[in-house]
């Protein structure tokens, strides 16, 4: 697996210049500012609805939007998120019809980096050659999946970064040292810092623990070759949580759970989205 | 045949694996360092040999079924008797060895998942005489059609939590197990009730209840001084299958039958027949054959049986099925309680609803087979459990 490590490193190289990911980041970072990384799931309550969510967190400030295709047994999310997966597969929604909605998506916003997070399965499922091109039409620019650790990365990596896809993996405060590394090896677009042991969700607050992680993960993707940026993501919620990431050393915060909690909660669509934008525009103001 | 030699870097050929969030690789690979550790330990050894020889009850008998051999009219029919193992089902061997390594590994909480409830209960009798704090997840509509399990679980000293999410069956269970260890892997260990799950766990529980096949190696030995002719288990994820099986994969001479449930019939699409009607695909941390829909959901399963309604498999059979080493087919509800009820009445002995399936597979096989020849069923659990959901079946009443 190993072996790949070379290929990976030359890939990078090309995509620099085109993928929407490393732009973004490259021009957050000359404004010195943080990305605000949004995820919804998509077919949440409908797919249309899903739509005008997506359209009111990037007015509201959304740097980077995460599409989660529903899948059935969703190990690592919390309640919060398995309901809104549940009720979505409920509706019909299907993956087709989410890649769909990224090309939608990518019609009004050119520059947006959109990101797909599921589960292996319904990569698997459709082939991973095959899913990689769908998406890569439909203007997806990289891919988060949970389930898929470096050990099982060979086939995923070649499909993804054959077309020039980011391959964002997952590192957990219990990841050793020299995992670390390898996994900032094959990792492109950004790395995912898990905050805490857990699933996704909303907390109250955050241990120590989850600083000294972030600092220990910080020095390895400073040191990665092309400065791989580092996103937090698991249980921020609020202004106070994305400073305390962003004091700790993250690039990017990533809000889940508490943007699934508000389409749950308010019926209204005008109201949603009008509190979806507001409650963005204060997330982003403190990545500032 | 060559050497079977499996798993090979966590794989069953193209199967299995650990397809697992990051936060379980550090856990997983800990467990693998201490299994190896521990399993080559003669003090573990010794002290596990104790707990199933004495606790337990090991060897169980294989007993020679002389009224079930005469009303089928073909061959010699043995059962397994795994339903007279401590607890009520083949389960306990299994538990017994994770429980007690993870004690040597200093985890004080175990969690398990459970179906039917047998794993449950093996779960909480091997805590409590190891001394572990143990929590079950089992599903909402399992802990209804199964409440005297529940009941036995709390009695053992564990705490049951109902599982509200997806289908409420052993799938969810599973899900809802896995988050747990997510989130409190540092100070726990789970104990998979199947060849199922990320690797290692598969080849563990293989191994621990590999010895059912080598008693029945020993006890047919000694009865006619050969092999049997045919083996057969019910599969669900396949652990009292994989355990019968694998002392005599090598064996060609000897066949083995795995039987999956069907349901109500495959055609009708309420079945658990993993093996018959699935595709490759990945679930649980395994890649394996699963029962799913073209999008890679995983579909919902029905069996009366609730410890065989999984829409997976262990990926060592997915991968026996492959290279067709053993034979799978199937078996109905309606077939199963029939020979449920048959086993009851010819042998006095009443069968879990899970073994009923390989029972009624097996007469049907020692009716076509000679009479000169022997078949073993592994009669993996007591079907005490099971009398309420078999008296409204009978009554008309089906969930």
């Amino acid at each position: 697996m190993y072996k790949t490590n070379r290929v990976t490193k030359k890939k990078k190289n090309n995509n620099n210049n085109n993928n929407r990911i490393d732009k973004k980041f490259y021009e957050l970072k000359r404004k010195n500012e943080k990305a605000l990384i949004c995820y919804v799931v998509a077919g949440f309550p409908d797919i249309m609805s899903s739509e005008h969510i997506i359209t009111s967190l990037i007015n509201g400030g959304a740097d980077i939007i995460e599409i989660g295709i529903p899948f059935s047994d969703p190990i690592a999310d919390g309640s919060t998120i398995q309901y809104a997966i549940q009720k979505s597969l409920i509706s019909g929604t299907t993956p087709d019809m989410c890649l769909e909605l990224a090309s939608r998506i990518r019609k009004t916003f050119t520059n947006v980096p959109l990101i797909i997070m599921t589960y292996s399965n319904i990569l698997y499922r459709k082939g991973y050659i095959q899913f990689a091109k769908k998406a890569k039409e439909c203007g997806i620019d990289g891919f988060i999946i949970p389930d898929i650790p470096m050990e099982e990365s060979k086939e995923y990596l070649n499909a993804m970064q054959n077309i020039g896809m980011s391959t964002i993996f997952l590192v957990s405060p219990n990841t050793a040292e020299k995992r670390l590394k390898m996994i900032s090896r094959i990792c492109t677009g950004f790395l995912y810092a898990i905050s805490v042991y857990g699933t996704t969700g909303e907390r109250q607050g955050f241990d120590e623990y989850t600083i000294e992680s972030i600092k220990r993960v910080k020095k390895v993707t400073a040191a990665a070759a092309n400065g791989l940026p580092l996103a937090v993501g698991f249980g921020i919620s609020n202004p106070k949580h994305v400073r305390y990431m962003i004091n700790a050393g993250a690039d990017a915060v990533i809000i889940g759970s508490a943007i699934i909690k508000k389409i749950q909660e308010i019926e209204n669509k005008e109201t949603l989205l009008n509190t979806l934008n507001r409650f963005i525009y204060e997330l982003k103001n403190s990545c500032k | 045949m060559k050497k079977y030699n499996f798993p090979f870097n966590g794989k069953f050929g193209n199967f299995g694996g650990k397809f697992i969030p990051e936060t379980l690789v550090p856990a997983i690979e800990e467990l693998e360092e201490s299994y190896k550790k521990f399993t080559k330990d003669s003090n573990f050894k010794k002290e596990l040999k104790e707990y199933l020889e004495n606790y337990a009850g090991r060897p169980t008998p294989l007993y020679f079924a002389k009224n079930l051999t005469e009303y089928v009219g073909g061959a010699k029919i043995y059962l397994k008797r795994e339903d007279l193992l401590h607890g009520g089902a083949h389960k306990t061997n299994n538990t017994l060895g994770q429980c007690l390594l993870a004690k040597k590994m200093g985890k004080k909480r175990i969690i398990a998942e459970t179906g039917a409830g047998q794993h449950g209960v093996g779960t909480a009798l091997a805590s409590a005489v190891l001394g572990l704090e143990c929590e079950i997840y089992m599903g909402l509509k399992d802990t209804e059609r199964q409440k005297l399990n529940v009941f036995r679980m709390k009695l053992l000293g564990s705490k049951v939590h109902p599982v509200k999410s997806g289908t409420q069956t052993l799938k969810d269970a599973i899900n809802e197990a896995l988050r747990d260890w997510i989130t409190n892997v540092e100070n726990t260990y789970y104990v998979i009730g199947s060849v199922v799950g990320p690797h290692p766990y598969p080849m563990i529980v293989r191994d621990f209840q590999s010895i059912i096949g080598k008693e029945i190696k020993k006890q047919i030995r000694k009865i006619n001084g050969t092999l049997p002719n045919a083996i057969v288990a019910c599969v669900g994820g396949g652990s009292n299958a994989i355990g019968s099986f694998y002392p005599f994969i090598s064996d060609q001479e000897v066949s083995l039958y795995g039987i999956e449930a069907e349901g109500s019939g495959i055609k009708t699409g309420k079945h658990s027949a993993t093996l018959a009607a699935g595709s490759s695909g990945i679930l649980h941390g395994m890649q394996t054959y699963l029962l799913q829909d073209k999008m890679g959901q995983i579909s919902a399963t029905h069996s009366i049986s609730a410890g065989l309604d999984y829409p997976g498999v262990g990926p060592e059979h997915s991968y026996l099925k492959e290279i067709k080493r053993v034979n799978y087919k199937s078996c109905t509800d309606d077939d199963a309680i029939k020979a449920f009820v048959i086993l009851s009445e010819k042998e006095g002995i009443i069968p879990a609803l899970e073994s009923a399936h390989a029972i009624s597979y097996g007469m049907k096989l020692a009716k076509k087979m000679k009479k000169s020849e022997d078949i073993v069923i592994t009669l993996s659990g007591r079907g005490d459990k099971d009398v309420e959901v078999v008296q409204n079946y009978l009554n008309g009443i089906r969930d």
